[in-house]
């Protein structure tokens, strides 16, 4: 019987999995607070997502593990994504397409992970 | 074709209504001259109780003889008659010439696998692929003859049930986009039968099926596209049996230090 290489895939695919369940949950509900809600003024209170607020969020534990998760894990999740539509579509860039993809990803989570130690606790 | 019963008319009607002509476009491949294959248009007359096979049957026994396909039983229990028939992989025996007509309909031989002859594909690399899953009951323990049967609750069996009903027509390989892409792929069908033999109570192979599984032509390659479902015309659902085992590999690939053994090197 012939030897068969273990794929490597189920690390992506469980950050791609993980990614995919975050950005159901939390994703459209994120664009309309940030993207509509607070620019418009609707709904929320003024000053909802200022500087102070934000810091203050970012310094305390569960905001911080919120803003590493939603920010790696859905970049792991696009990478995934963009990755295997590549293939679909044609582009069989291989080795290349996944240093891009995945390598934007990885820089983004260690980018998310400097960024929310270094404004403390 | 001779009329078998002569209907009762209105005076002044014709007996017989207008006869009926389809085009059917047939992809033709004769490996021993051609260099490509190429179509052929055929106007074939025809009823409305006849299947594409039947249409296809036609072209043969009236118009080229030498017109090569799989059939057999022409009522979807064999799963030889499949064809690509306008772009989808469908089985012609329960596909009618009526639903396509006034329009032409285009009948080519199944998507992603090499063709031998006309509409007839090579399935070689199908069957090593069944082979490789090891589609038999391999006992957690073995067992004698003075034990008795193997005892099996309405429960168990319905976890394996669905999965028997393949009849290997390999509509969801031509469906496969993930299958044109990468051949060695494991596949839908093959994949159906490897988790019927895993859910079945009375297996213990899935260890060792667990290699295949979680390699590199493995369930990996499936992207959840799910078209494999949709032409299954015994509604087997392989795109379930991968994906399910999607997360069997996962589990087997972060827990295989944990309990170490079988699955890939």
């Amino acid at each position: 019987m012939k030897t068969r290489k273990r794929s490597n895939a189920p690390i992506f695919w469980g950050l791609f999995g993980a990614g995919g369940m975050l950005a159901a949950l939390f994703g459209p509900m994120l664009v309309f607070i940030t993207g509509v809600a607070i620019p418009l003024g609707l709904l929320l209170p003024a000053g909802t997502m200022s500087y102070p607020k934000m810091l203050a969020f970012a310094q305390n534990f569960i905001g911080k593990g919120f803003i590493f998760a939603v920010i790696s894990l859905f970049l792991w999740h696009a990478a995934h994504r963009i990755f295997h539509s590549l293939h679909e579509i044609g582009i069989h860039a291989g080795f290349g397409a996944k240093l891009l993809t995945y390598g934007v990803a990885l820089i983004g989570t260690v980018v998310s992970a400097v960024v929310l130690l270094r404004v403390g606790f | 074709m001779v009329p078998l019963v002569k209907r009762q008319t209105r005076k002044g009607k014709h007996p017989m209504s207008e006869q009926k002509i389809i085009e059917i476009e047939v992809l033709r491949y004769k490996p021993e001259s051609d260099q490509a294959p190429h179509s052929e248009v055929y106007k074939v007359p025809f009823t409305d109780d006849m299947s594409v096979l039947q249409g296809v049957q036609y072209i043969k026994d009236n118009f080229d003889g030498s017109l090569t396909f799989r059939w057999s039983c022409r009522m979807a229990i064999c799963g030889s008659c499949g064809m690509m028939i306008n772009g989808i992989p469908k089985l012609s025996c329960e596909s009618f010439l009526r639903d396509y007509y006034p329009n032409r309909i285009t009948v080519e031989a199944l998507a992603n696998f090499p063709i031998e002859k006309d509409l007839v594909v090579d399935l070689s690399g199908f069957i090593e692929k069944l082979e490789a899953i090891q589609p038999y009951i391999i006992p957690k323990e073995p067992r004698t003859l003075e034990q008795g049967e193997y005892i099996q609750t309405p429960e168990q069996f319905s976890q394996y049930i669905q999965f028997t009903s393949c009849i290997n027509c390999t509509l969801c390989y031509a469906a496969c986009p993930q299958v044109g892409l990468n051949p060695d792929f494991i596949g839908p069908a093959a994949m159906a039968l490897l988790h019927r033999y895993n859910m079945d109570s009375r297996d213990g192979g899935q260890a060792q099926r667990m290699e295949l599984v979680a390699s590199e032509e493995g369930v990996y390659n499936c992207s959840a596209v799910g078209y494999c479902s949709e032409v299954c015309p015994k509604h087997v659902d392989p795109g379930n049996a991968v994906n399910v085992n999607k997360i069997n590999a996962a589990k087997d690939y972060f827990l295989r230090f944990l309990s170490p053994k079988g699955g890939a090197q």
